[in-house]
């Protein structure tokens, strides 16, 4: 479980203190999902770090219980351009210390899973926009997380490989009972893969509202009219907000 | 390889000026190439030329290596440490601008005129030029890198071993392929007084005598040596940079 309870955080530059999320409170229950949606810039990514303690709140808490193994995917994925898909997706193993017979069963596993097989010994730069956020996931994956955070994963992809990837993210993530969060500016995506999708303002980001939805992840939960209402009430929440008229 | 015929195509050419300015200047000190060749090949054969041939490669070579493994650990944490950094980069301010061939007669008092000496100065100009391209270098790694490797939990040390030095890489060795140009030129220059071995000496020495031929010989051998560590450059680079090269 994922307890934000009234968390503030704000950046300092030119003397001056710039609030980016205020009194942000939320619960995440273990091996669920959430989603995170707002608009552009309203602090989303903070947000992710601050769940994966990569930052600190100024004040209020984030609380995880039971200091579970967490992967993290990075908005623009943070792949290491020197390193092969296969080093970049083992290497948070090979930090570790397992032995490499070990991280080869699971790089090589992981390869067949994201359909990169063959692809082991290209380096990021020779692969599509996809195939690297393959990879990204694989990485995260490897060390074998009961949370994932994700910063946008499926951004810059079309619309049919971010829906097949959302497929293979919903198949893994129940498969391995993996609490997920979700930081996405796509309303369908938020739809599809939130059991609880959380509705940030514009900067400085608040929480608008939490909306529960069960249905995530369900087959052609996509075809359904529940889908379409709920995206509808969303963009609904989100009006208004697009352009962080609050300063 | 195209690349390869391209080279051996451009050295004949050079070659057939050299011949051609030769026979129209018609004057003792520009011998034609298959004297300077034919003399060359004839030393190397009695082995007369092999002795300097080797004390000179091995001045460049351990200079270079000098200045390498105290320049580049030093670059990379004087750029990736902000504290060392602020502390240290006024130095390097104030010591880079001065022309270090000057300290020449301090280094002599100080170390005599042996091998040493000799060796120290290449290393010592070679050492700013390395130093201050890898501190720039580490300075610049974008920020995602190092929230990457901190979402897979790396300790300092993993991090330059996984990061810093990998991203700096390709510069640290364009950085070597300038300074290669330097140390041939400082290797003259220490070799053209107190001391009997050496090419810099087969240079001074035949002008002295006025033998041209012997001359040239010692010019084409300072140029292949730098040639030679340019090539040896190359194959490194091709290896341990193959992630630049693969696009
Ligand atoms: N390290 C930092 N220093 C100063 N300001 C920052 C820093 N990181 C983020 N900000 C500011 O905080 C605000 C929120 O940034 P954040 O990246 O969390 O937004 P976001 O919702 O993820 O945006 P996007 O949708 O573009 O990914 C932005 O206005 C940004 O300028
Ligand atoms: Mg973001």
């Amino acid at each position: 479980m994922i307890t934000a309870q009234s968390a503030n955080l704000s950046f300092s530059h030119g003397g001056a203190d710039h609030p980016v999320l205020r009194e942000i409170s939320f619960q995440i229950e273990a091996e669920s999902s959430c989603a995170i949606i707002g608009p552009s810039g309203c602090g989303k990514t903070s947000l992710l770090f601050l769940l994966a303690g990569l930052l600190q709140p100024d004040s209020g808490t984030i609380t995880i219980a039971g200091q579970p193994r967490s992967g993290t995917i990075l908005q623009n994925f943070g792949l290491f351009p020197w390193k092969t898909v296969y080093q970049n997706i083992g290497l948070g193993l090979v930090l570790k210390g397992v032995e490499k017979k070990r991280i080869q069963q699971k790089v090589e596993q992981l390869l067949i899973e994201m359909g990169l097989t063959g692809f082991g010994a290209h380096y990021p730069g020779q692969l599509s926009g996809g195939m690297q956020q393959r990879v990204a996931i694989a990485r995260a994956l490897a060390v074998e997380p009961q949370i994932l955070f994700m910063d946008e994963p499926l951004s810059s992809l079309d619309a049919l490989t971010r829906e097949r990837l959302q497929n293979l993210i919903q198949e893994i993530r129940l498969k391995k009972n993996i609490t997920m969060v979700l930081v996405t500016h796509a309303i369908e995506e938020a739809v599809f893969l939130g059991r609880r999708i959380i509705v940030l303002s514009g900067r400085p980001g608040r929480v608008l509202r939490i909306v529960d939805n069960p249905q995530a992840g369900s087959a052609d939960y996509r075809q359904s009219d529940i889908f379409f209402h709920r995206c509808v009430e969303l963009r609904e929440i989100l009006k208004g907000e697009d352009y962080g008229q609050e300063t | 390889m195209g690349r390869k015929r391209d080279i051996l195509l451009a050295a004949l050419i050079l070659l057939g000026i050299w011949e051609v300015s030769a026979l129209l200047l018609n004057s003792m000190a520009l011998p034609e190439p298959w004297m300077v060749l034919l003399d060359s090949a004839g030393k190397i054969a009695n082995g007369s030329l092999l002795d300097d041939l080797a004390i000179s490669c091995l001045r460049a070579l351990l200079g270079i290596a000098l200045a390498l493994i105290t320049a580049v650990p030093l670059g990379l944490m004087i750029g990736a440490e902000e504290g060392l950094r602020r502390r240290l980069s006024p130095f390097i301010y104030l010591l880079y601008p001065v022309p270090h061939v000057v300290l020449l007669p301090l280094i002599i008092i100080l170390f005599g005129i042996g091998n040493f000496s000799k060796i120290f100065l290449i290393a010592l100009i070679v050492f700013f030029q390395i130093l201050v391209t890898t501190r720039d270098a580490a300075k610049n790694i974008h920020r995602n890198y190092f929230l990457a490797m901190q979402t897979l939990g790396a300790s300092r040390l993993q991090i330059y071993r996984h990061v810093i030095l990998p991203a700096t890489l390709p510069k640290i060795l364009t950085a070597m392929r300038i300074s290669i140009g330097t140390a041939v030129a400082i290797l003259f220059f220490v070799e053209s007084f107190a001391t009997t071995k050496g090419l810099g000496y087969i240079i001074m020495d035949s002008w002295g005598r006025a033998d041209y031929v012997a001359l040239y010989t010692g010019i084409s051998c300072m140029a292949a040596l730098g040639f030679g560590l340019y090539l040896l450059l190359d194959r490194v680079e091709r290896k341990v940079c193959a992630w630049t090269q693969s696009d």
